[in-house]
């Protein structure tokens, strides 16, 4: 229920990578790190100071790193790689098709940074394409969890999950309201059910979703809200549930509409369940400096859109 | 152990594979590859221990890594030669539904390929990651990985051979197919090498020279390079090789790099190599 759902501390998806990863090295001892000059951005030193001899410095080359990573894998370890989004697909789109997506290795992609959440360093960081990328790579999964505790129990999952996967989170301390230790790739979390109309949300902007969600039901608006940590596989059974309850749907995401979460829920509902949909996220724009709260008003990607396009598409039924 | 001469035969008997690979499927890139062959002969049927049930993990064996992957014809031949699939299997090449993809791929279960490379640049990275892991997990088998001297204008080379330099990653065994020539040309035309030896040793790699065409120098420079592992450095052999060896219409030119024998060129460069091995038969 929506009830359940409330912020009792703010700390960033970073900072849950960084404690997912501390764990998931003490239950495997497969898994081994590999940061690009990054170590405390990454919040990796904890698993560093445990496991020095499984943790490599990689230096300010992303290219090799991921390289690195696919032979590691192919030795039958189990790598992660840390850097910014941004370094971590776009600038090595090409080896991760190649080495790790192709050749199918079993590489950790983990990526902090993503989308306009980094704040001042600006629109060169931001990285708002890379969920487009990523999930284009034929076998790759695309986990974007949306807080502190579903990024950590996140990381420790994807130690179990044979394949390459890209884990993607972000800089800013951030609502915690999900509840600890909980996460199944590729199934949806559904957060409330409603009857109205469904919010589907991933990634910070989940937090935005319950914000909106809130505010609808208080007036008497009742909402089907889905947490959608996995944008692939896509938990499609979730997706035509929701759908089929409120015949409405709105996407929330940091990303760019095009290419992002919206685009994968609106191909499954146009192939299964036509239904009228509206999208929130980065509106084929790049981004700028400022702080994480006034670049999310400013793009349009957060409660008051959330809210105003629930409005829309419901009367749009 | 076998000697020179059953070295030479087997290599004879490769590189009618090549010419008749790429013939059969009128694509591929002959090349490189019969410049080649004498280096993939010795590293699989005499320099490198390995099992050819293979394991992906090639846990306590020597393992190769063709980063140059347009040079497949002449891995797919050693890889049949030695025991990894059927020879039969070579007639599939660049066809459809076949493991024997135009560059080397996993995707299709090839047994003696460990990844995909065609995407220049990027096999010394993964080289890298399988040497380190050899050293994590306490196995002292070495680590061989095959460039094109063209493809040391990807700037990820370079942050390879840094890597592997500043992890002292001994048991690494790069080797450069040096014959001078990419597709557009030769290398001093296209975007020079300059100081090759030079290069790599300013990086921190012990560097070797060798003709990569003379097998008893290629053997002996790679079973010395493996009895050097250990050393704190990693090694690289720059390999000076012909073109299209020794086919005589094909050396001396960038113009085999990716272009397939007609049937006269075919029968004409057979005539030139001895089978040795028997030819792999084409489907009727």
């Amino acid at each position: 229920m929506l009830s359940d759902y409330i912020a009792k501390d703010k700390k960033s998806t970073r900072d849950g990578f960084g404690a997912g990863l501390l764990e998931v090295g003490q239950k495997n001892d497969k898994v081994v790190g590999l940061c690009a000059d990054l170590i405390g951005s990454l919040k990796m030193n904890a698993f560093m100071d445990a496991f020095p001899e499984r943790f490599f410095q990689m230096g300010i080359a992303e290219a090799n790193m991921m390289g690195v990573a696919a032979g590691l894998a192919t030795s039958g370890q189990i790598p992660y790689t840390g850097t910014f989004a941004n370094f971590s697909t776009g600038r090595v789109f090409d080896q991760i098709r190649q080495s790790i997506a192709y050749s199918h290795k079993n590489v950790k992609i983990c990526a902090s940074h993503a989308g306009v959440t980094l704040g001042e360093d600006g629109a060169t960081h931001q990285i708002m394409e890379d969920v487009g990328m990523m999930k284009m790579l034929p076998g790759m999964a695309v986990i974007n969890p949306c807080d502190y505790n579903q990024t950590k129990a996140a990381t420790i999952a994807i130690a179990e999950y044979d394949g390459p996967v890209y884990l993607r989170f972000g800089r800013p301390g951030w609502p915690v309201f999900m509840p600890e230790g909980e996460f199944s790739i590729g199934k949806a979390v559904h957060m409330n059910e409603g009857k109205d109309v469904s919010i589907i949300a991933t990634g910070h902007l989940m937090w935005y979703a319950v914000e909106a969600a809130n505010v609808l039901e208080s007036e008497g608006i009742s909402v089907d809200l889905i947490n959608i940590h996995t944008i692939k596989p896509l938990d499609a059974t979730a997706i035509l549930a929701s759908a089929a309850r409120t015949g409405c749907v709105v996407t929330a995401e940091e990303h760019q509409i095009l290419g992002g979460l919206g685009g994968s829920v609106a191909q499954l509902l146009a192939a299964n369940n036509p239904c009228p949909i509206e999208f929130v996220g980065m509106d084929d724009s790049f981004g700028e400096s400022g702080k994480p709260d006034q670049l999310l008003a400013k793009y349009n990607m957060d409660t008051a859109t959330i809210l105003a396009k629930a409005r829309a598409v419901m009367a749009k039924k | 152990m076998s000697s020179i001469k059953d070295l030479e035969l087997v290599a004879c008997q490769v590189r009618r594979d090549i010419i008749r690979q790429v013939h059969y499927a009128s694509s591929g890139h002959p090349g490189g590859s019969l410049g080649c062959a004498d280096l993939f002969t010795a590293l699989y049927f005499k320099v490198m221990e390995h099992d050819t049930s293979f394991q992906m993990d090639g846990k306590g064996e020597d393992m190769f890594f063709l980063s140059n992957g347009h040079i497949s014809p002449v891995f797919y031949s050693v890889l049949a030669r030695s025991g990894y699939f059927p020879v039969e299997e070579l007639a599939t090449f660049r066809k459809l539904d076949s493991r024997l993809q135009g560059h080397p791929a996993t995707h299709e279960g090839l047994p003696g390929v460990r990844i995909a490379s065609g995407s220049l640049g990027q096999g010394l990275s993964v080289a890298c990651g399988v040497a380190q892991a050899k050293k994590l997990n306490k196995d002292e088998k070495s680590i061989f990985c095959l460039m094109g001297d063209g493809e040391l204008q990807e700037g990820q080379i370079w942050e390879a051979v840094m890597y592997a330099a500043h992890n002292k990653l001994d048991n690494l065994i790069g080797i450069v197919d040096w014959n001078g020539r990419q597709i557009d040309g030769d290398n001093d035309d296209v975007l020079s090498l300059g100081d090759l030896k030079g290069k790599w040793k300013t990086f921190g790699w012990t560097v070797t020279e060798v003709d990569g065409n003379n097998m008893e120098a290629l053997v002996t420079a790679l079973l010395d390079a493996k009895s050097n592992t250990g050393n704190g450095v990693p090694q690289v052999i720059l390999m000076r090789t012909e073109m299209g060896h020794p086919i005589d219409f094909m050396v001396g030119s960038h113009k085999w790099h990716g272009v397939a024998p007609n049937v006269e060129q075919t029968e004409n460069a057979l005539a030139q190599l001895e089978e040795t091995m028997g030819d792999y038969p084409y489907p009727a």
